[in-house]
């Protein structure tokens, strides 16, 4: 049973809330003091480098480190030999799901390598010269084994297996022999034979997308520190400081209280940073050489073993009435899992078809394991494969039936009350606001220039609560000192608690300091991932405001000797209840905290909770593409992203949100694509050939933001960080389809890609 | 082999080190200088979050050689406040949230400035190709334009 804790919603003036302040964390930023990963070193420090599979598939036969160790200046090196093995244990990371015995084998090679990148064994010397050298000197004897890249070929029968005990979860009776197919998930609802039946038009479309990363511009840095008396500290930049030090205790068979892990500034995360790689083996370094050990990515490595998301294939078929009512929608959605279990197919799937009423659903979902890194979550995790797929078949309906885009969502829209197929009813959700206010907005009727195409699609995200905690200290001044356990993961949420906690406290935003607190200073927090961060970080914060409140108003009550309900707090004042006859001259906040040793010490408010009812968001953009005929380029031309964000405690942090996530919605449709070559070795680990957007490909991105409050939250807060990715990949499909009348049912539309497909119909079209 | 002995001028101040014949001016200024506001995205020249001023012109100093420095003049985004007053453009950024994670931060204010030096009347396109090489993750650059342009007119007196 999980026991909700939390406030409701009220609506009530605000002071702060909505408001624009300068982020606590941006002169740090702005000046070049901000310490990320990379910038915290220790004296006496050694640097730790990973030898990496150069191999997609092989089993490891032997590794000799010998000569390694013998180099002078190596301090230690570590292979699988060092870590305990790790039966099937499952644990929630993020959206995802992780199981020890894999996390163990992605951090280390144990029987096989399984991508290529996979780490090997691991060194630490007195500089990053000696630690490359001495991994030339490791020699790893390995079985080369045939490999499988691609999902579909990893779900044939001959398709080469990467591990021999995986048979295929979800399936009844169990299948007879293992395969890549990892798990079988199902969600149906209604009876979709009886639903398609019914239909009069009927759309059938299968859609292919590649991986893609993360792209966050920080790579992966950590810092480790083991004393002599079994303690370990860990700085690391990472979005879930809590998670990574359970991970590392369990992978490295330590008691959790002898980790401390202190979390870095993060240079971008996008849940690219939910997951542990380099951190328990710079422990593990650091416990053999008794010496600091510091391990910083390169960009090589960055897209070699971490992060990507799931390249996806995806069939759907939908029936419709000539009226334009959907009467059966089916999906089928094949992930690639990379080298383990475990990809987002299953928030996909639930994700497919939910901003739509259904009656006639099923939805496949299908984890399959590859030769690729293991997948990590990316921003509302598999979502846009799901609706990349969804919203172009919508938009082939909506064209087939004669019905505008947004009208044929709105006659089939989610609402408060629809049932999904994959479990909970709707609460309270602004679906239809969104559709209404993208209708409404003068982007939608704006004139097309020749050879123009307009896109529209929309996107749903859950978005997540779980355990959070915070604690206020009211400092001797007034002021007052905000420990979260939520990472802000770039996006302002340090200042979105501050706003939510000043407005509480009735004193000024920058009275109140907010802090990320290290793993010593809070009880667990959950990553920082789902969009919880203002949601259920600001939850836990209000919460812990309102307990620091509670205890001012008893010390002013001790003090003027009145019963604490003639005792209340406004604007920063305890000041006597209205119409009490116990009135007394109103103290600050400054005075009572001034006096708080001889009152009974300091004050501080405290949260510890399970934040539920987070409020599912909802997306709906609007796009204009131009497509050069000669060049088979796509140019952006226009974006507006209009998205019910519940409420928006900073609008400028919110409007960056969705900015930042339509533009990697962007770079996903356009030009970004993991490259393996015939050997299964990635071909495209640099920046320079992984093309993410630059700011010359943009526009800039319109933003309407949309506020239904979520009845769940004290601000009505929803989060908002991970819709605006879900539409943009089929939005600019759509509106390609506008322009040229081509359809794209596979990512990325790369111009030579585009270029050919205007060359081929061209040629039919001198044919017929 | 034995280090190489460098004099060159940081931010205006005199300084010296030693670098082997590999090392690049970003691992100078952040491992020897402890200059760590300069980042490093990718070590090849593609993500330009290690922009600095090489004698007035702006590059990549993953791309630079340590020993290259030698007499030379570098300034970093250490430099760039005075005293406690922030340069306009680190004030824009902060007034239009045009920053998220940050590590990007440095090395788009070195090239904004450099550009604000060349052209201090920028046209968005201007702004947008001049940044091309410089990668931003998170904000999809437009609070970015936003600011350079608002910094190009305060600095004009517009």
């Amino acid at each position: 049973m999980i026991v909700a804790s939390g406030l409701k919603y009220q609506a009530r003036e605000l002071k702060i809330v909505g408001t624009r302040p300068l982020r606590p964390d941006g002169v740090d930023k702005v000046t070049g003091r901000a310490r990320y990963g990379a910038d915290i070193s220790l004296p006496g420090q050694l640097i730790g480098k990973v030898l990496r599979s150069p191999h997609a598939h092989a089993r490891i036969k032997s590794i000799d480190t010998s000569a390694a160790a013998a180099l002078p200046g190596v301090k230690a090196v570590i292979s699988r030999d060092d870590f305990a093995d790790m039966a099937e244990e499952y644990a929630a990371a993020g959206e995802l799901t992780i199981n020890f015995r894999d996390v163990t084998r992605n951090m280390m090679a144990r029987e096989k390598v399984l991508y290529d990148g996979h780490p090997v064994a691991a060194v630490a010397a007195t500089s990053e010269a000696i630690a490359r050298a001495a991994l030339k000197l490791i020699k790893v004897d390995y079985e080369i084994l045939p490999h499988v890249i691609d999902v579909i070929a990893a779900l044939r029968p001959d398709a080469p297996l990467l591990h021999e005990e995986q048979y295929t979860e979800g399936v009844n009776p169990r299948p007879a022999r293992p395969s890549n197919l990892a798990k079988r998930l199902e969600f149906a609802r209604g009876n979709v034979e009886a639903g398609f039946a019914a239909a009069d038009t009927i759309v059938e479309r299968e859609f292919t997308t590649k991986p893609v990363h993360q792209g966050y511009i920080e790579p992966q840095a950590c810092l480790a520190s083991y004393s002599e008396d079994g303690q370990a500290e860990l700085w690391t930049s990472t979005q879930g400081h809590f998670v990574f030090r359970a991970q590392c205790a369990k992978l490295l068979q330590m008691e959790i209280s002898k980790i401390r892990v202190t979390p870095t500034e993060i240079g971008g995360g996008f849940g690219g940073k939910n997951n542990i790689y380099n951190e328990p083996l710079a422990i593990a370094l650091s416990r053999k050489s008794h010496r600091p050990v510091k391990m910083v990515m390169t960009r090589e490595e960055v897209f070699r073993a971490t992060g990507p998301t799931s390249g996806g294939h995806v069939k759907v078929r939908l029936g419709a009435t000539r009226d334009g009512r959907i009467t059966a929608a089916t999906a089928e959605l094949s992930f690639q899992a990379g080298a383990f279990p475990g990809s987002s197919v299953a928030p996909a799937s639930m994700c497919a078809f939910t901003r739509y009423d259904l009656e006639n659903v099923r939805v496949i979902g299908n984890d399959v394991t590859v030769n690729r890194p293991k997948v990590a979550a990316y921003r509302a995790p598999g979502a846009p494969i799901a609706a990349f797929a969804v919203e172009s078949a919508i938009d082939e309906m909506a064209k087939k039936l004669g019905i505008a885009p947004i009208e044929f969502r709105l006659i089939n829209a989610a609402r408060e009350g629809t049932q999904t197929y994959y479990g909970p009813k709707l609460g309270k959700i602004g679906y239809i606001e969104t559709l209404e206010a993208a209708r409404a907005h003068p982007h939608y009727r704006a004139p097309l220039g020749p050879g123009h195409g307009r896109g529209i699609a929309t996107g749903f995200w859950f978005n997540i609560g779980n355990e959070t905690t915070a604690a206020l200290n009211i400092n001797e001044d007034g002021t007052a000192t905000l420990i979260m356990g939520t990472i802000d993961v770039a996006g302002g949420s340090r200042a979105a608690m501050a706003m939510m906690v000043a407005e509480e406290l009735g004193i000024p935003f920058d009275r109140v300091r907010p802090h990320i607190g290290d793993t010593s200073s809070l009880g667990f927090n959950f990553i920082t991932a789902g969009s919880r961060g203002t949601f259920a970080g600001g939850m836990a914060c209000v919460v812990a405001a309102r307990d620091a409140i509670e205890k001012l108003r008893d010390r002013v009550a001790r003090i003027r000797e009145v019963p604490l309900e003639a005792v209340l707090w406004k604007d920063g004042h305890a000041v006597p209840a209205e119409g009490s006859a116990r009135q007394f001259a109103p103290m600050s906040l400054a005075e009572i905290a001034g006096q708080a040793g001889k009152t009974g010490g300091p004050i501080a408010g405290h949260a510890e909770l399970n934040v539920q009812g987070a409020g599912p968001g909802f997306g709906a953009h609007i796009v204009d593409v131009e497509v050069d005929r000669q060049t088979g380029s796509i140019k952006i031309l226009r974006y507006t992203a209009v998205q019910d964000v519940g409420r928006a405690i900073h609008p400028a942090y919110v409007e960056g949100q969705l900015q930042g996530g339509v533009v990697q919605g962007i770079g996903w449709a356009l030009n970004e694509e993991y490259v393996y070559d015939a050997d299964g070795i990635l071909a495209n680990p640099g920046f320079l050939d992984y093309r993410i957007p630059v700011a010359s490909d943009l526009p800039f991105i319109d933003t309407v933001i949309v506020e239904v409050a979520n009845p769940n939250h004290p601000y009505g807060v929803r989060g908002c960080g991970e819709v605006p990715i879900i539409a943009p990949l089929a939005a600019i499909a759509n509106a390609v389809e506008n322009a040229l009348g081509i359809r794209f049912y596979d990512l990325p539309m790369a111009p030579p890609k585009v270029l050919q497909a205007i060359d081929e119909a061209a040629a039919a079209a001198s044919k017929a | 082999m034995a280090k190489h002995h460098v004099s060159a001028t940081v931010n205006g101040d005199g300084v010296e080190f030693l670098c082997a014949t590999d090392q690049t001016l970003l691992e100078v200024l952040r491992d020897e200088l402890h200059l760590n506001g300069t980042k490093e995205g990718c070590g090849t020249g593609d993500c330009g979050a290690c922009s600095v001023m090489l004698d007035g012109r702006l590059v990549c100093s993953c791309l630079v050689l340590g020993v290259e420095a030698e007499g030379r003049r570098i300034e970093t985004i250490e430099g760039m406040a005075v005293g406690q007053e922030l340069h306009v453009l680190q004030r824009k950024f902060l007034e239009h949230a045009a920053l998220q994670c940050g590590i990007c931060t440095p090395g788009i204010l070195i090239a904004a400035r450099a550009l604000l030096a060349r052209n201090p009347d920028p046209t968005e396109a201007e702004v947008r190709y001049w940044l091309a090489g410089n990668l931003c993750r998170c904000t999809g650059y437009h609070k970015i334009v936003e600011a350079v342009q608002d910094a190009a007119r305060e600095m004009r007196g517009a």
